[in-house]
């Protein structure tokens, strides 16, 4: 699929060098900062025509060779009239993990953001119940990140055993 | 930008101190495995929903960073666990196209035919338990019947009923034999008379269609803004079937059709689901009477496949081929960059979303779900209508949840 359409009307939006392209197999990525990130789903759902979101999942790229940022959050979209798919891209790093919510435009956002916030930390402004989904509530680290073990931290020996005398 | 605050939730006002809250919980026959809902309710109407999930996560997209590519099948085909070979299919599409892999014919060929009958056993499932949750159950033991024929199936190829973890890198475990074609063939001919047998008792059935026509209404725009894919979307209008818009295996082999419909109801819904269940025998009835012959796992030059038994005593260049694949730190180059793969399961899109750092496990393996992504959908279908149709919602959203919270 060729996307020299989508990227001249990005390129007028938002100036040549304000995103970065690559390409690899059949995935065409755009790559942006984090704060053009609302701007550019914004620009790549009303002109552009990607009408669905696939996905939105991040990465941690803390043992990753030749990686400058710490996370990734991709946005994966799908223009439902030509077939074309394209990701989004973005790199965040400690300590300014937030991104602005795609609820707005899309409401398939909600959860897939809630569980990149569950896993990995990455708060999302103007989420509307932003709150941990797979994990329980009290649960206080973000498990995909790298440096949380496989095994965990002992969560789950310590849990509060309650008798049937207090209960 | 200011954060903005969530909106006062209107139902705790104290003039509607009336409406009370029902935990449809964890532990509940009519919820198909453990997912939780919290019910605010006037008398029986529903005003408000909210799902609560995590019951069944097991850390699986964290161990996908721990097991390399062909250890990680086992754990995908957990996922869905209704229809196990069409996740393995979903994640090798993704992995084959991260390394590069052609597939011969005959495995394009014998993995759609386990697709197509995966996706057969995803929808005997989901429509058995459909009625069976709404009090009809004897259509759920004919169509149990049929997967059964489906597990002989899985057995008769790989050894297990339930998790084959049949599919690796290039290829499959084992090459299939005569067993295996005739029983596939002879399930393509006792399923039309099953599958009858349920149309005559649900499809005209009055107390089926009350309880399902008009309930649980998703608009196709209201789809696609949700990012519902599958037999959920198509049932709303939404036109798009992967085996048809980017043909992966062997599917532009086949002639078959894809089910659509308008209503986007429950009952549309589940129509849909018994159309597919034709069109995907269509296609399994088509691929065992054409199957190539030929190897069944891409060529050992390529490096990503094991070696025949024998001849890794004979030859040395197979006894090191074996070591390479075997012993940790070794094993497939994989390009360091990061691919999504996705195909057409039963349920939806699933696709992996697969980041490799060189070695033979992936660095990330991010799974898309489509029941995580459909469960969402829930709240914004069951307002208005009462709690006896939560169950029927919730079945014809086909809910797994070893997929929702992997």
């Amino acid at each position: 699929m060729s996307h020299v359409a989508t990227l001249g009307i990005l390129r007028d939006r938002f100036g040549a060098d304000k995103f970065t392209t690559s390409e690899f197999r059949d995935n065409f990525r755009i790559i942006v900062a984090p704060t053009q990130v609302f701007a550019a789903l914004q620009c790549l759902k009303h002109d552009c025509g990607f009408d669905m979101l696939i996905d939105i999942t991040a990465a941690d790229y803390l043992y990753y060779p030749n990686a400058r940022d710490r996370f990734g959050v991709i946005y994966a979209l799908l223009n439902m009239n030509t077939g074309e798919r394209l990701y989004v891209k973005t790199f965040l790093n400690e300590p300014d993990l937030t991104l602005l919510s795609a609820f707005p435009l899309w409401k398939g956002a909600d959860w897939m953001e809630r569980e990149v916030f569950d896993m990995y930390g990455i708060l999302f402004e103007g989420h509307p119940d932003l709150r941990r989904i797979l994990m329980p509530e009290e649960f206080t680290a973000f498990p995909l990140r790298k440096d949380y073990p496989l095994r965990g931290r002992g969560e789950r020996h310590n849990f509060p055993v309650i008798t049937r005398a207090e209960g | 930008m200011p954060v903005e605050a969530a909106e006062p939730i209107a139902e705790e006002a104290p003039e509607k101190e009336y409406l009370w809250t029902l935990n449809f919980g964890p532990q509940h026959p009519a919820t198909h495995t453990t997912l939780r809902l919290v019910l605010t309710l006037d008398g029986e109407t529903i005003v408000k929903a909210v799902p609560d999930i995590g019951y069944l996560h097991s850390g699986f997209e964290k161990l996908g960073e721990d097991l390399n590519y062909n250890q990680y099948v086992a754990i995908v085909d957990r996922m869905n666990y209704i229809s196990p070979v069409a996740n393995e299919v979903s994640w090798f599409e993704a992995v084959e196209k991260l390394l590069g892999i052609e597939l011969t014919p005959r495995c394009k060929y014998i993995r759609t035919i386990f697709a197509e009958l995966m996706r057969l056993h995803d929808h005997l499932l989901c429509i058995g338990a459909a009625a069976l949750d709404l009090g009809g159950y004897t259509a759920f033991l004919y169509a149990f019947y049929q997967r059964e024929l489906i597990y002989d199936i899985s057995e008769t190829a790989s050894g297990q009923r339930f998790h084959p973890s049949y599919l690796r890198v290039g290829g499959l475990m084992y090459d299939i034999d005569d067993a295996f074609v005739q029983k596939v063939r002879s399930f393509v001919k006792g399923f039309p008379k099953a599958y009858h047998d349920i149309v005559r008792l649900l499809n005209r059935n009055r107390i089926f269609i009350e309880r399902t026509r008009d309930i649980g209404v998703l608009s196709k725009e209201d789809a696609i803004n949700l990012s519902c894919t599958g037999p959920i979307a198509r049932a709303s209008g939404v036109v798009r079937d992967l085996r048809k818009d980017e043909p992966y295996l062997a599917y532009r082999d086949f002639d078959f059709k894809v089910v659509c419909a308008t209503a986007g109801d429950c009952y549309t819904r589940y129509l849909v689901r018994m159309e597919e269940m034709l069109e995907s025998l269509k296609i399994v009835e088509q691929a065992i009477e054409n199957l190539p012959s030929g190897p069944v796992n891409v060529d050992t030059q390529s490096k990503v496949v094991m070696p025949e038994q024998l001849s890794t005593y004979r030859s040395i260049e197979s006894m090191i081929q074996h070591f390479e694949l075997i012993m940790p730190n070794r094993g497939f180059q994989a390009p360091i960059d990061e691919v999504y793969g996705a195909a057409e399961s039963p349920n939806g899109e699933l696709g992996f979303y697969v980041v490799s750092d060189g070695t033979e496990r992936s660095y990330r393996a991010r799974t898309r779900p489509p029941s995580y992504i459909h469960f969402a959908i829930f709240p914004y279908l069951i307002k208005g209508h009462q709690i006896s149709d939560v169950v029927a919602v919730l079945g014809s959203l086909n809910i797994i949840a070893a997929e929702l919270d992997r």
